[in-house]
C-alpha cells in the first residue's frame, strides 16, 4: 500500500463515514455560540481521530484500512508463490518438452542433479529473506499510516 | 557395521534425549509450559527445534533410499520438503502466529467461531499424525534390524518408550531443547560421514555414473535377503545359494538363474560373482546409470507423479501438524517469518546430503536394489566403502542421526496429537495431556508392526497429499479469504480428507493397481488439492450467512502487526 494514496482515501472517507452520535456532539455547535476553526493540520487531525480507532470500530474507513493492508499481503504472497510456480512447475514440463536437456552435464554433473540437488536450496533461502523484508515493509507502511503516535514521532 | 559400535551410537542418543529431556523437567510446571514451551525460545533454537523435528526418517533414510532406487525423479523429494516452508512463509507463518492459537482446532476454532470445525479439525490432526508416525516407527524396526539383527518389532518398542518418558518427563520445554539439540545431530551424522565417503570416492578414482550400463556388484558378494522377495534377473548368472530360491532350498550350491523372475526366500543368503549385474526387486526398474540419472525416466507416469509430488510437499507441509505447534513458541508474528527463513537455510543445508548419498549407494551398495532395502542405504554406506574403526565409528554416527531422525520427529508428533486428544477427547490439562501421550503412541506402534513394510518416504508423502488436500485450504482460505463459511469449511475439509484418505488405505493396505489408476492413487495430491479448494470456496459462496460474525475482528488479529494497539478481539485458546 502507498502512503498517499491511503492518505488521499482517508480525507474522502472520513466524514461520511462518521458515526451520526459522533458527528453530532462534535460537528454540530450549540445555539448562540460559533464554530471557530483553526486550519486543518495533519498533526491535530490524527490526534483526534487515530486510525486505530476506525479500526476498532470497524468503520468504512477501518475496514478499508484493513482490506488494503490485506491486499497489499496477499499482493505480495501471490506475486512471489506465482515466481515459485513458474519455476519449480516449470522444470518438469521443460525436461518432458526439450529431452535434450536431461542429458544436459553442467560442470560434469547432469543439468537435473545440478539444479535440484543444489542451486535450488540457496534461490529459497534467497526468496524467503526478499519476502521477509517486502512484508515487514508493508506492515511498516501501514503502521506509519494508522498509527499516529508512532507517525507523528517518526515524521518530527 | 559393527553390531557394538552400532548399539553404542543408538544409546548415546536415547541417553543424550533422556537426559536433556529430563533437565527441562524441573523448568515445566504448567499446562502452557507443556503445551508450547511459554513461548520464550530464541529464534535459532526455535529454528533448530523446528528442523530437528522436522527431518524425520523420510529425510534421514528415505530420500537417499528412493533416490537410489529412482532416480533423479526424487530429487524433488528433498525440494519439496523444504519449498514447502517457502509457501508456508508466505502465505501462514506471521498471520498463524498472530492468531494465538496453540493448534490447528484452534485456529479452526478462532478464525470460523464452530466447535464442529474444530471437531473435523482435531479428527484430521490425529489420523495425519498417526499415519505420519507409523513409518517413524517402521524405520527404527529397520535401523535396529541393520545394526543388530534384531526382530523388526524391537524398534517401535524401544521409541514408544523413550518418547514416552520424554514426553511426559517435560513436555514441548524439554522437547524443544531435545530437538535443536537433534537438528545438529542429525547434520553431523549426515554430513561427517559423507566428507569421508567423497574422499575414498576420490581415491577410488570418481566413478562417474554415466555408463550405460545397469548396476553390477564391484566385487565378489553375498547377499543376504532379509524378507522373502522376487527379484527379476536380467542376465544368466551363477550364484551360490544358501536357503530357498524358487522353492528350493539349497545349502552351499551353484545354481543358475536365468533370466526372468525368481523368488528368494526369507533369510537366503546369495554369493553374486564379481561384475554380475545386480537383480532388481518387482517394483524397482532396473535402468542404466544413464536413464537413472535423467529426470523423467523413472516410474510409470512419472510427468504426473513429479507434479503431485510437488503440489502435496509444497502445500502439504503447513498442514502438518507438528510443524504448526512449533510456530506459537515464537514470541510475535515477525519473528515466526524470520524463524522460517532461518529454517529454509538449515533444511536447504541438510537436504545437499541425500542425493549425494543415493548416488554413492548406486556405485558402493547395489544390492539394496535387490533386497529392495533401499531404506538403509545411509547406514550401510559408511562400513562398506571405508570399512575398518573408521567405517564403524562413521557408521555409529550414521545410526546416531537415524536414532535422533525417528525419535525427534515422532516426539513432536506425539505431543501435537497428544495435545489435540488430551484438549479435544479427554478433558484437557496435565493430567489428560499424559493419558493423551500413552494413546498418541499407542496406535501408530499397532499398525507399524501390522501393517506391510513400505518405503518410508511414500507413506510421509501420504501424510503430505492427506494435510495438502484438508488443511493447506482451510488455512490458506481462512486467512486470506473472509467468505468462509462453517460449511464451506466443513464440506472441503471432509472432502479433501476422504478422497486423500481414501488412497492411503488403498495403497497402504493393498497397494495400488497397476497403470494410471495406481499413479492417481500413490500420488492422489494433484486431484485432492483442487478438488478440496474447489469445494470449500464453492461451498462457502452458496452458503453467504455462513460467514463468521466476527470475521472482520478476526482479520485485524490475523495481520496488523503486534506494534499497533489495536483491539484484537477476546478470544483466547482454551484451559491453557
Amino acid at each position: 500500500m502507498s502512503g498517499p494514496d491511503g492518505r488521499a482515501g482517508e480525507r474522502e472517507a472520513t466524514t461520511p463515514s462518521r458515526p451520526a452520535a459522533r458527528a453530532n456532539s462534535s460537528d454540530a455547535p450549540a445555539p448562540g455560540r460559533t464554530r471557530v476553526t483553526g486550519p486543518r493540520t495533519r498533526a491535530s487531525r490524527r490526534l483526534r481521530h487515530p486510525v486505530t480507532r476506525e479500526i476498532d470500530e470497524q468503520t468504512g474507513l477501518g475496514e478499508a484500512y484493513m482490506r488494503s493492508l490485506v491486499q497489499a499481503q496477499l499482493r505480495l504472497a501471490v506475486r512471489l508463490c506465482a515466481v515459485l510456480a513458474a519455476v519449480v512447475g516449470g522444470l518438469p514440463v521443460l525436461f518432458a518438452l526439450v529431452p535434450e536437456l536431461r542429458e544436459q552435464r553442467v560442470a560434469g554433473l547432469p543439468l537435473a542433479w545440478v539444479l535440484l540437488g543444489g542451486l535450488v536450496y540457496p534461490w529459497f533461502v534467497a526468496c524467503g529473506w526478499w519476502y521477509v523484508r517486502q512484508a515487514e515493509r508493508n506492515e511498516r507502511d501501514f503502521a506509519d499510516l494508522v498509527d499516529n503516535r508512532w507517525a507523528d514521532r517518526n515524521r518530527g | 557395521m559393527s553390531t557394538a559400535y552400532g548399539l553404542a551410537g543408538i544409546a548415546a542418543v536415547v541417553a543424550a534425549t533422556v537426559l536433556i529431556g529430563t533437565l527441562g523437567l524441573r523448568i515445566s510446571r504448567t499446562t502452557s509450559d507443556f503445551y508450547v514451551a511459554s513461548r520464550t525460545v530464541t529464534p535459532l533454537r526455535n529454528a533448530s527445534a523446528i528442523g530437528g523435528e522436522y527431518l524425520s526418517a523420510a529425510s534421514f533414510l528415505g530420500a537417499a533410499g528412493l533416490i537410489l532406487a529412482f532416480g533423479a525423479d526424487m530429487l524433488w523429494l528433498p525440494v519439496g520438503w523444504t519449498g514447502g516452508y517457502l509457501v508456508l512463509l508466505m502465505l501462514v507463518s506471521a498471520p498463524l502466529r498472530r492468531s494465538g492459537a496453540y493448534t490447528l482446532p484452534d485456529f479452526a476454532e478462532a478464525r470460523l467461531e464452530s466447535m464442529a470445525v474444530r471437531r473435523v479439525t482435531s479428527v484430521l490432526v490425529v489420523l495425519i499424525g498417526w499415519l505420519y508416525m507409523m513409518p517413524q516407527f517402521q524405520s527404527a524396526g529397520l535401523v535396529l534390524r541393520t545394526v543388530t539383527g534384531a526382530p523388526l518389532w524391537a524398534g517401535p518398542v524401544l521409541i514408544t518408550v523413550v518418547v514416552a518418558v520424554n514426553v511426559l518427563a517435560g513436555g514441548m520445554r524439554s522437547i524443544t531443547l531435545v530437538q535443536a539439540f537433534q537438528y545438529w545431530l542429525k547434520l553431523t551424522g549426515m554430513a561427517v560421514p559423507l566428507v569421508f565417503l567423497l574422499l575414498a570416492w576420490r581415491f577410488d578414482g570418481a566413478p562417474g555414473l554415466d555408463r550405460d550400463t545397469a548396476p553390477r556388484f564391484p566385487e565378489r558378494t553375498t547377499v543376504t535377503v532379509g524378507a522373502a522377495v522376487t527379484v527379476k534377473v536380467a542376465e544368466p548368472v551363477t550364484v551360490t545359494a544358501t536357503g530357498r530360491v524358487d522353492g528350493r532350498t539349497h545349502d552351499g550350491a551353484a545354481v543358475t538363474l536365468a533370466p526372468g523372475p525368481h523368488e528368494v526366500g526369507r533369510d537366503t543368503a546369495l554369493t553374486f560373482p564379481r561384475g554380475a549385474a545386480v537383480p532388481h526387486v518387482e517394483d524397482i526398474p532396473a535402468r542404466t546409470d544413464r536413464q537413472w540419472a535423467m529426470p523423467l525416466d523413472g516410474r510409470e507416469h512419472s510427468l504426473y507423479a513429479t507434479y503431485s509430488l510437488i503440489l502435496a510437499t509444497f502445500l502439504g507441509t503447513m498442514g502438518l501438524p507438528h510443524v504448526l505447534v512449533r510456530f506459537y513458541t515464537n514470541p510475535d508474528g515477525r519473528a515466526a517469518r524470520r524463524t522460517t527463513v532461518m529454517v529454509l537455510s538449515l533444511l536447504g543445508a541438510f537436504y545437499l546430503l541425500p542425493g549425494v548419498y543415493g548416488a554413492l549407494g548406486r556405485l558402493y551398495t547395489p544390492e539394496l536394489l535387490m533386497t529392495g532395502r533401499t531404506d538403509a542405504v545411509v547406514l550401510t554406506l559408511p562400513g562398506r566403502v571405508l570399512g575398518g574403526a573408521a567405517g564403524d565409528l562413521l557408521g555409529a554416527l550414521v545410526t546416531g542421526g537415524a536414532v535422533a531422525a525417528f525419535l525427534s520427529t515422532s516426539s513432536g508428533l506425539t505431543v501435537s496429537v497428544a495435545g489435540v486428544l488430551g484438549q479435544d477427547i479427554l478433558r484437557g490439562g496435565v493430567r489428560s495431556f499424559r493419558a493423551a501421550t500413552l494413546l498418541a503412541l499407542a496406535v501408530p506402534l499397532a499398525l507399524s508392526v501390522a501393517a506391510r513394510s513400505l518405503a518410508v518416504a511414500d507413506v510421509v508423502g501420504l501424510a503430505f497429499a492427506v494435510a495438502a488436500s484438508t488443511f493447506c485450504p482451510l488455512l490458506v482460505l481462512g486467512i486470506w479469504w473472509r467468505r468462509l463459511t462453517v460449511a464451506g469449511a466443513l464440506a472441503g475439509l471432509v472432502t479433501g480428507g476422504a478422497l486423500a484418505g481414501t488412497a492411503v488405505v488403498v495403497t497402504v493396505a493393498g497397494g495400488a493397481p497397476e497403470g494410471l489408476a495406481g499413479a492417481l492413487l500413490e500420488q492422489p495430491a494433484a486431484w485432492t488439492v483442487p478438488v478440496a479448494f474447489a469445494v470449500m470456496i464453492g461451498v462457502s459462496l452458496a452458503t453467504p450467512r455462513g460467514v463468521p460474525p466476527d470475521v472482520a475482528r478476526m482479520m485485524v488479529r490475523l495481520h496488523t502487526p503486534e506494534s499497533l494497539n489495536v483491539d484484537r478481539g477476546t478470544w483466547r485458546p482454551k484451559r491453557v
